[in-house]
């Protein structure tokens, strides 16, 4: 098949950017997205050209690494993936694909699609653990805990910090990444002892970096490739409540 | 302290209260409205009347301003905010799936202050000897002012904005509040989509009836 690349190309963060179209033949809807992208940095190197930098790194869907605008949609226009399982047959011959790098004051463009995704660091070097020494493994079911809130933990942590909830965000809030590893602690009785200065110490980390404030309007849940809910929000407000 | 009061999330928490507030003033506001339907025009006056001067109202009348304001200033603060974090704007227009209501606050808020503001100029401003009129008779002041076609078009507009801004709006101070349930959420959003067609319903009805079927 035959798709004409609309993609941002941005030589580093300091300059403007614009978009550089690609006629590019030959394409497998066998191909990832990722794939056809390698495709066309080889088509680009052989011809003496720049290739397209962008980010990835398991191609498995959970390291985080790669996610770029498509078409509109952080990571992709189906829901619940990230970009490396995108997959070319999803587009139609002759299709047009604009691909954009993430957008948000707290992710600088690094270089055409690659951004710096730091800024999450920073939030959770702010409290998103628990200050006690591991020693041996203990025994399975040694604390109790609830199945319910095991499993929402569970859910919680299967954010894997990818950055597409600021992405979808209009504001670009970080809102619901900050929300899951709060509630992936505060739902667990080991992570209950420091839940006060861990959602007070994130909270104050994330507004110092200039993420924006959340409007719930949902964008975020709907583009999470982990299902992350907007009950994790929720549950965001209380601890934050509770915890003056 | 200042780090706290001004965090996100208090804003937010300060912008939900404010707005929770406002969502009980307007079915009052609308009962006392919908007396203009009756031709006498005793009973409005008086419950106008009664509004201005009983103390307790006069009380919740301050908390209403302020509720209003404090709404208005954090609403403005944290769209300022919010722009400020995406700088540089997509190219492709954000197609990811949410309410449309939600995306346009700022827009429909900001048209519902400005109405509040011609509204103030047409009643209130009456009361307080701002601008000439009958304070005693807002009966007549508001039936002569719902025979302006210009003026119904531009409340019925309004209205219909207000409609979106609380389709948003309800839903969104619960969650704000922390308050999200697997069973309440989904009757929090069916209270929503009802309270935001019957309120404005409810409002644009009264100058249908002056206007057109009268």
């Amino acid at each position: 098949m035959k798709v004409r690349l609309k993609i941002w190309r941005q030589k580093n963060s300091k300059s403007k950017g614009a978009f550089a179209t690609y006629d590019f033949d030959g394409v497998s809807p066998e191909m990832s997205f990722l794939e056809m992208l390698d495709a066309l940095n080889t088509k680009l190197v052989q011809e003496g050209r720049e290739p397209v930098a962008f980010d990835h790194d398991c191609r498995e869907g959970i390291c985080g690494s790669c996610g770029m605008y498509i078409n509109g949609y952080p990571h992709s226009p189906v829901p619940g993936i990230t970009t490396c399982h995108l997959s070319m047959r999803y587009f139609n011959d002759g299709d047009t694909i604009t691909v954009e790098p993430w957008r948000a004051k707290t992710f600088p463009v690094i270089k055409d699609l690659m951004v710096d995704r730091s800024a999450f660091d920073k939030i959770q070097v702010a409290g998103g653990f628990i200050s006690v020494n591991t020693g041996a493994a203990p025994d399975s079911n040694s604390i109790p805990c609830r199945k319910k809130h095991a499993d929402e933990a569970f859910d919680s942590a299967s954010c894997i910090g990818c950055g597409a909830c600021v992405a979808a965000c209009k504001n670009a809030s970080a809102m619901l990444f900050l929300s899951a590893k709060i509630s992936q602690l505060a739902l667990l009785p080991q992570g209950r002892i420091e839940a006060k200065e861990r959602v007070r110490e994130m909270v104050s980390v994330m507004d110092e970096l200039g993420f924006g404030n959340c409007s719930n309007t949902g964008a975020c849940e709907a583009q999470c490739p982990k299902g992350i809910k907007l009950t994790n929000i929720a549950r965001l407000n209380r601890e934050y409540y509770k915890a003056f | 302290m200042n780090k706290v009061l001004y965090s996100s999330i208090s804003k937010k928490f300060v912008m939900a209260l404010a707005g929770l507030f406002l969502l009980t003033f307007l079915p009052v506001h609308l009962a006392i409205n919908l007396m203009l339907l009756n031709d006498d025009p005793e009973p409005f006056n008086k419950a106008a009347h009664f509004m201005s001067t009983f103390p307790f109202i006069k009380v919740v009348e301050v908390v209403l301003f302020v509720a209003i304001m404090i709404h208005v200033i954090w609403g403005i603060l944290l769209q300022v905010q919010n722009w400020i974090a995406r700088p540089v704007a997509y190219k492709a227009p954000n197609r990811s799936d949410t309410s449309p209501f939600s995306r346009f606050m700022i827009w429909t808020g900001g048209s519902i202050f400005i109405f509040l503001i011609l509204h103030f100029f047409n009643f209130y401003f009456i009361k307080l000897g701002i601008v000439e009129g009958d304070p005693e008779n807002f009966y007549s002041v508001a039936h002569n002012l719902f025979k302006i076609p210009a003026y119904n078009i531009i409340y019925w507009v309004c209205f219909i904005l207000l409609g979106f801004h609380l389709h948003h709006a309800f839903y969104s101070a619960f969650q704000t509040l922390g308050l999200n349930h697997r069973i309440w959420t989904p009757v929090v959003k069916v209270m929503a989509a009802v309270y935001a067609i019957a309120i404005p319903i409810g409002f644009a009805y009264i100058p249908f009836v002056i206007w057109i079927l009268k």
